[in-house]
């Protein structure tokens, strides 16, 4: 006779299933990577192991050039979209209802606008108030839409603190100045580090508002990929699309670390 | 009113944040409609200041050479067709994804947040790259085709991709995680001594799922709902790269408006008309939301 | 003397004067949680605010602090205007239910905090955050974060830095209420000698009348926005000035007067025979027939120690409640009780 205890958190089929969706998750991000490192020009039959891809890949000028133009764009606009979703973090908890809402719209509206039409309409402003085509429209379009993947992990630590805190520091004297810097800003820390982490990771990987502003000769990693894409698959293009992969997850580790680090404090 | 409680930062400091998306992202949205207002400029780059609704006729009239117009359902078909797909995501997404969050908010807590984050990950990866991953795995010469010819079961490579399937795919594995976290997170909260009181109390398992963790997931079923259809909507990528020049959806008509096709004011009055399908769908979603946590919170306050 | 109510002579301690506050409800209505409250704490008074939750107690406590405004009256520490003041430059400061101490500090960074504020640097401060440290017997825990302290410690981390800055008045807002018996006991007597060792006036909330009786010099009891009593505890437990307060502190049993029996006349010459009194268990004793002021039936018993709980039925149905120390022989459930009291112990209650 089975002595085997009901399990209450069992459900038969859903453990098997899950599993298949993790695999069909990962697989595809698994298979980019092991290609990457096939030393055959043919991606798909495999050759034997090589690291020779990342090599060309790294000594193509054109290549460069697009690394380093989405870097410098993923950097500022990490840095200002960082410091305006800070301050609308900071300064919407204290506005008036019907202005926090009309706020809110407009910091979400990037997440919920569909991508395409933000592309067109960013490009439609540009042209309107005659910014020519380039890194400066980069930059620009991109601050907008990382702005709400900066604000939203600094919100949700901020409504996470108990507000006791800043009335604690006030009762024992501290004036708003002094509250922001040695209460507010230390403990908001983590939310501002993943939220930074979390724009830059965003501006890397936009494809479709770069190639709308991006203007000749400025392509950005992502929009340079495309273009590597439509003219065939080739080894050169897995090595850096791997590169791609492993600078995202790094990133988002730190930021999960940061978060969770913060959380228990 | 204000607000302010004591040690609360200033309001005027989100104004910079709020003045930029007012000015970067809300204006030029307002602009875009205008546009679908104005007639197409000089070799098709802009617009001229010549106010027109000729774009939003072409959505569903064709212009004869010699003037005369007849109805023409290609655009229109574009429009079904991206609604189909983007509700065969969300079908898909929902069938899937949903019995995945029950599973992971049932581990422990120390796995659920390794699961989560698992589910994360894929998520903040750039799509393009992700979306290319299936052109290596669908191709003629891909991994499924090499596997199955090898194993003999076919003999000529199976035309896998650059068709509506394998959108539907990519469009599947681009927004699956967008199902699986708000329902997660619905479904965390459930207090599992309701679990073990509806099993002493003579329920099984099918019982235990639709009594009492369907009213709790709910909400985030709606949630994910709004976050799978409304980008799956939209989408550009997936139809670009897999469905090839057969599978084109709304996204890809407003590309090449603004590209190839140099249609400006078009391409602004379809943006327009995405935008509008957007809201009206995020009214009913947060309708039914609505809706959805209030019979949740019933539930649960029943017990 | 007469009093003009916006001309009162400088008056030491902490006066409130018809403090009144609404809140909004969701719902669109307004709430009144202070409702024309006026009170007078003396200089070093150990004064406490006793009510159920939602009475206002709160409101009124963190309206002094100046973390809430007052929407009419007035507050005066030591004859100066206080709610006008802006919160920090209040001497005044708050230990808060949670403690609020800052996750990010040591304890003593936390300590240090106030006095920093007040322009202090931190080496100038040390002298003064050990003696903190050395007063709430915390010498040791001076590098550590809150989160690896108990409760009962960050709880006088929390009342360090709440004094470190001597203010005038000390305000605690449930300030034990996370503690569990034992330990709340232990800082009842703290506090008491904090108290006398700061000589700080201090003005305690809470929901607790054991911990109200145990230690206010004074106590106000408020329900709906209003006080109800104000006086000492002896005041409050033997001449409660209504049910609410009656019910509220300790226990009573709440009777006709037309049901008792054998009661000196003198006592209620100008009471109508419906008038009500109150009377507390334990002043209540088993007795035979001839003595009795009452007879019922004993519904129910319980033993709880020190001393015996028990309910006896009147014939008409209403229930009195009896203490009795344990050891003494009581009827059982079930038998026939005859019980007296001394009539000084009987209050009189309007209804």
């Amino acid at each position: 006779m089975s002595r085997q205890q009901f399990n209450t958190r069992h459900l038969p089929g859903f453990g098997p299933l899950a599993i298949a969706l993790f695999a069909f998750l990962y697989i595809p991000l698994v298979v980019i990577a092991v290609y990457a490192f096939n030393s055959n020009r043919v991606v798909t039959i495999w050759e034997g192991g090589s690291t020779k891809w990342f090599g060309e890949v790294l000594r193509r000028e054109d290549i460069r050039n697009a690394i380093i133009n989405s870097l410098q764009i993923a950097v500022v606009a990490m840095v200002v979209s960082t410091v305006f979703a800070l301050g609308a973090a900071l300064g919407l908890v204290s506005m008036r209802r019907r202005q926090r809402a009309g706020a809110l719209v407009l910091i979400g509206a990037p997440l919920v606008v569909p991508e395409i039409v933000s592309a067109v309409a960013t490009l439609s402003f540009f042209v309107l108030v005659k910014i020519p085509l380039g890194q400066l429209t980069l930059v620009l379009a991109h601050i907008a839409f990382c702005i709400p993947f900066a604000f939203l992990p600094m919100r949700a630590r901020l409504s996470d603190l108990d507000p006791r805190l800043f009335e604690a520091a006030v009762d024992l004297g501290a004036r708003q100045r002094q509250v922001l810097w040695r209460i507010t800003l230390p403990l908001l820390w983590p939310g501002v580090v993943s939220g930074a982490l979390l724009a830059f990771i965003i501006s890397l990987d936009d494809y479709l508002i770069s190639s709308f502003v991006a203007g000749p000769g400025n392509d950005t990693l992502p929009v340079f990929i495309f273009g590597m894409i439509r003219n065939g698959i080739t080894p050169a293009v897995n090595a850096l699309s791997t590169m791609l992969l492993v600078v995202s997850f790094v990133i988002l580790t730190i930021s999960y670390k940061v978060t969770n680090r913060g959380s228990h404090s | 009113m204000n607000n302010r409680r004591a040690g609360d930062s200033s309001p005027t400091f989100a104004w910079p944040a709020v003045t930029y998306l007012a000015a970067v992202v809300g204006g030029p949205l307002l602009l875009v409609a205008l546009y679908s207002l104005l007639t197409r400029g000089k070799f098709g780059v802009g617009v001229v200041w010549d106010p027109s609704i000729k774009a939003w006729k072409q959505l569903f009239l064709e212009e004869k050479l010699d003037g005369s117009t007849v109805f023409n359902s290609q655009y229109l078909e574009i429009i079904g067709k991206s609604f189909v797909l983007a509700a065969l995501t969300t079908i898909f997404s929902i069938a899937v994804g949903v019995p995945m969050a029950i599973w992971m908010s049932f581990r422990s807590a120390r796995w659920r947040q390794l699961l989560v984050f698992a589910v994360t990950i894929p998520f903040w990866t750039n799509t393009l790259v992700r979306t290319y991953a299936w052109m290596l795995i669908l191709n003629d010469n891909g991994l499924i085709n090499r596997g199955l010819l090898k194993a003999g079961v076919i003999e000529q490579p199976l035309r896998l991709l650059y068709n509506s399937g394998a959108t539907l795919i990519g469009l599947v594995y681009t927004f699956l995680p967008f199902m699986v976290l708000p329902v997660f997170a619905s479904a965390e909260k459930f207090d599992f001594r309701l679990a073990e009181a509806a099993y002493d109390l003579g329920a099984r398992r099918p019982q235990m799922l639709k009594r009492l963790i369907l009213p709790i997931i709910k909400p985030g079923i709606v949630a994910g709902v709004v976050l799978v259809f409304i980008p799956a909507l939209g989408s550009f990528l997936q139809p670009e790269l897999l469905g090839g020049g057969k599978s084109l959806m709304i996204g890809n008509l407003i590309q090449a408006q603004f590209g190839p096709s140099r249609n400006w004011p078009f391409g602004s009055a379809v943006a327009v008309a995405l935008m509008i399908i957007t809201l009206l769908a995020l009214m009913v979603f947060n309708a039914s939301s609505r809706k959805a946590a209030e019979t949740g919170q019933s539930a649960s306050g029943l017990l | 003397m007469v009093n003009v109510l916006n001309d009162r002579p400088a008056r030491a301690g902490l006066v409130v004067d018809n403090a009144a506050k609404a809140f909004r409800t969701p719902e669109g209505g307004a709430v009144k949680a202070l409702d024309g409250v006026s009170i007078d704490i003396a200089p070093g008074e150990f004064f406490v605010m006793l009510g159920p939750s939602g009475c206002g107690k709160t409101t009124l406590l963190r309206s002094i602090a100046g973390l809430e405004n007052l929407d009419a009256g007035t507050i005066h520490l030591d004859g100066e205007r206080l709610d006008t003041v802006a919160p920090f430059a209040r001497r005044v400061n708050t230990v808060f239910q949670s403690y609020a101490l800052f996750p990010h500090m040591t304890v003593s960074e936390n300590i240090s905090f106030g006095l920093e504020m007040a322009g202090a640097s931190r080496r100038s401060a040390a002298p003064r955050v050990s003696e903190m440290l050395a007063l709430v017997h915390l010498e040791e825990m001076g590098s550590r974060k809150p989160h690896q302290l108990s409760g009962g410690q960050q709880q006088r981390v929390a009342l360090a830095r709440a004094l470190a800055t001597q203010p005038s008045v000390l305000l605690l807002d449930e300030p034990l209420a996370a503690l569990d018996l034992k330990l709340r006991r232990g800082m009842q007597s703290e506090l008491k000698r904090l108290q006398a060792a700061t000589g700080i006036t201090f003005v305690f909330v809470t929901h607790d009348q054991e911990e109200a009786l145990a230690l206010g010099d004074r106590i106000a009891v408020f329900n709906d926005g209003k006080i109800v009593q104000c006086g000492t505890p002896e005041d409050i437990y033997e001449r409660p000035n209504g049910r609410f307060v009656a019910d509220f502190i300790g226990e009573a049993s709440f009777l006709n007067v037309s049901m008792i029996a054998n009661l000196p006349d003198e006592l209620f010459v100008n009471a109508n025979r419906g008038a009500h009194v109150a009377v507390r268990p334990e002043r209540v004793r088993f007795v035979a027939v001839s003595e009795s002021h009452l007879s019922g039936v004993v519904v129910e018993s319980q033993y709880a120690g020190p001393d015996v709980r028990l309910v006896v039925q009147l014939a008409d149905g209403q229930m009195v409640r009896v203490r009795t120390t344990a050891g003494v022989p009581t009827p059982t459930v079930g038998g026939r009780a005859d019980v007296a009291f001394s009539v000084g112990s009987l209050r009189k209650i309007e209804v």
